[in-house]
């Protein structure tokens, strides 16, 4: 058992040690709002994420897929708000892994919740993500339009996919939605060994 | 002053290559494909689905330093086993199919999921990496259509017998 407990403890320790906020905005020549766009185009673990919590949106039909729309943008946006006036705050680059696992995960095992229960997990992930990103802009000296940029990016993807999802009615379209999920999660798992190693 | 940023898109690019650019490891996704459209639903969705997530777990195993042996024999050996799997059409209970695919899945994950160039995203590497392996699931199950004519169902044990006879060379290379 000793093995098991030894990797049980790296884990934990990988997951939960911090590091700083690192900004990537790229300015796009169009102003800060298309730059705040950009910088959810570029941040794969956000758009992982948000993937995953429209994939689970779309499975829960087109009630779930509402209250997420309605909830999880605006999630992001206290989070950014809130991050933005937090001066430099380390990030925990292994929750935010955990965050699109843990989504990834539900949609992979097509686990029923009700629409508040999906609002509610999607809303944590957006308010964490939001967080960080609001933190991450502020060491950039960027502001509220580069966050109203990105919270917009998350509503029109959100609503684009989980909206295609509901939409899908052969069984097997639905099975293709799952194994999307068990990818989230594979590639999950493989960030926490990166992450292990210091490469994140 | 032109430079190219080549390192976040090399990573996506360096995953999906990755997991093709090794006979053994192609061998062994395209038959895990193969054999699910023979044993037809529920396992031909939840091997492909099985085997990425544990190879995952391979690979993060890899890139803790957590040992596992034999790494080289399993993944030839998981050519021989799925190739013969394929020829003899050999129905298994969903369980153990799970468990033998999941199995073999680790040695592949811990020996191909840690190669990541320096400067390159190792979120995009793992993206490339997953999606790569997918879609050579994909490609064994597009072909396991055939499945359905008596000659396809022959055609396809032949597939198997070729799986079989490569990871045989494979395991001969590892083993001497």
């Amino acid at each position: 058992m000793r093995p098991l407990r030894n990797i049980a403890f790296a884990i934990a320790m990988t997951l939960l040690a911090p590091s700083l906020a690192h900004a990537h905005l790229v300015t796009t020549g169009l102003g800060p709002f298309y730059d705040g766009a950009m910088h959810l185009a570029l941040s794969p673990e956000d758009l992982l994420g948000l993937f995953a919590a429209a994939l689970l949106a779309g499975l829960g039909g087109p009630q779930t897929g509402r209250w997420t729309l309605a909830i999880l943008p605006t999630a992001w946006l206290l989070g950014a708000a809130v991050g933005l006036t937090v001066p430099e705050v380390p990030s925990f680059p292994g929750l935010s892994i955990m965050t699109f696992v843990a989504l990834g995960l539900l949609v992979a095992l097509d686990v029923k919740l009700p629409a508040a229960g999906v609002a509610l997990i999607a809303g944590l992930f957006g308010l964490v993500h939001g967080l960080f990103n609001g933190v991450a802009l502020a060491a950039a000296n960027a502001g509220m339009i580069n966050v109203l940029g990105i919270v917009t990016a998350v509503f029109v993807l959100l609503l684009l996919i989980s909206a295609a999802v509901v939409s899908l009615r052969p069984a097997w379209t639905r099975i293709a939605v799952r194994v999307a999920g068990s990818w989230i999660v594979a590639v999950g798992m493989l960030m926490f060994g990166w992450l292990y190693r210091g490469a994140v | 002053m032109a430079h190219v940023e080549s390192g976040e898109a090399g990573g996506f690019v360096s995953g999906v290559r990755h997991p093709i650019s090794g006979l053994d490891h192609v061998l062994a996704m395209v038959a895990v494909g193969l054999w699910g459209a023979q044993l037809g639903s529920p396992a031909v969705w939840l091997l492909p689905i099985a085997f990425p997530m544990m190879m995952a777990f391979g690979g993060m195993l890899g890139l803790m330093g957590v040992p596992v042996p034999g790494v080289e024999i399993g993944i030839a050996a998981s050519g021989v086993v799925l190739g013969a799997m394929v020829l003899g059409e050999v129905k298994l209970p969903l369980a153990a199919s799970i468990i033998m695919v999941g199995v073999f899945a680790i040695f592949h994950g811990h020996a191909h999921g840690t190669e990541l160039s320096e400067g390159q995203n190792a979120m995009l590497y793992s993206l490339g990496f997953v999606i790569s392996t997918g879609l050579l699931h994909a490609a064994g199950i597009g072909i396991g259509t055939v499945h359905r004519w008596k000659t396809g169902q022959l055609f396809l044990r032949g597939t198997g017998a070729v799986v079989m006879v490569g990871g045989l060379i494979f395991l001969w290379g590892a083993l001497s």
